[in-house]
């Protein structure tokens, strides 16, 4: 059981950082719609209030941690250009994807559109946090800003689910792989 | 669009939707400024290359880079001229999500690849 150190870093990014603010969205928009209504009849605590902040400054990091990491350190390797006279393209994603006409659109929609697309998300959840940090439990007297922040953090998680689902399937068809390997178990062949 | 409120002194009075309100339209203004950015990018040949602060990420890092501080400029600015004022929010919070929702379609490559 091994994997490369390439394939590391996208599962980092992916099912680390990403997949774990696509689960945090959904959290976070029960908690805004439930106890922050201003009809709701139970009264929001300290803690409540301070949970959600905690809550939505970590889904907070964890978006700008899945662009930043998906930009800076995994993009460049999807992205780099093969030499002259390379045979195969498999260390080359972005071309190799190209190089198909059955491919070619997981790259001109699908990445085209994720790497931009996800960067709404950190954004959003920021500015999210935000609001939670300046008005807590005072959220529920402003039933219109509530209701924008949930629009926008709905939205972020639109965006980021585009970008996971992209995410996913461009790594399907040309994994981001290379570097050192990393080897976790070895097994006995039959 | 902007109304004055009467001074708050106590500290559990209800806070004004000022500062709400700027961090709600910054956020959309970042958003679609990102958006302007990567059709920039894709179209012209000129704005690409200046766009490239990182070469290994390509014009993605100028992009999303100018994007973040055009954002991060609008809420600072508006922060300071709202913070102590109750604005009309519905409005500001239409023309945010709007701005918001362009930014979902323009970064779709088929509508972007119009301009």
């Amino acid at each position: 059981m091994e994997f490369t150190a390439r394939g590391l870093w996208t599962l980092i990014h992916g099912m680390g950082f990403g997949a774990l603010y696509l689960l945090a969205c959904s959290g976070a928009l029960v908690e805004l719609t439930r106890h922050y209504r201003r009809d709701a009849h139970a009264p929001i605590s300290r803690g409540d209030d301070i949970f959600l902040t905690v809550y939505l400054v970590a889904m907070a990091a964890l978006a700008w941690a899945t662009v930043l990491t998906g930009t800076y350190i995994i993009y460049p390797w999807y992205r780099a250009v093969a030499p002259l006279g390379t045979a195969s393209l498999a260390a080359f994603p972005q071309l190799l994807l190209k190089s198909n006409a059955a491919t070619a659109a997981w790259h001109s929609i699908g990445m085209e559109w994720k790497e931009h697309v996800g960067w709404l998300a950190p954004i959003a959840t920021t500015m999210a946090a935000a609001i939670q940090i300046r008005y807590g439990r005072q959220l529920k007297n402003h039933p219109q800003l509530r209701a924008a922040v949930v629009s926008f953090v709905l939205a972020a998680f639109f965006a980021a689910g585009i970008a996971g689902f992209f995410g996913a399937m461009l790594d399907k068809h040309a994994p981001v792989e290379g570097g050192s390997l990393i080897r976790l178990s070895q097994g006995e062949s039959q | 669009m902007i109304q004055t409120n009467p001074g708050i002194t106590d500290s559990h009075a209800i806070l004004p939707n000022g500062s709400g309100a700027a961090a709600l339209l910054a956020a959309g203004i970042g958003c679609f400024a990102l958006a302007l950015l990567a059709i920039a990018g894709d179209t012209s040949p000129s704005a690409k290359s200046l766009l490239i602060f990182y070469r290994p990420t390509g014009p993605l890092s100028g992009v999303t880079t100018v994007a973040v501080f055009v954002w991060l400029v609008a809420w600072a600015v508006l922060d300071q001229r709202w913070k102590k004022r109750t604005v009309a929010l519905g409005r500001v919070s239409a023309v945010a999500l709007a701005l918001l929702g362009l930014s979902l379609l323009l970064t779709f490559p088929p509508i972007a690849d119009l301009f």
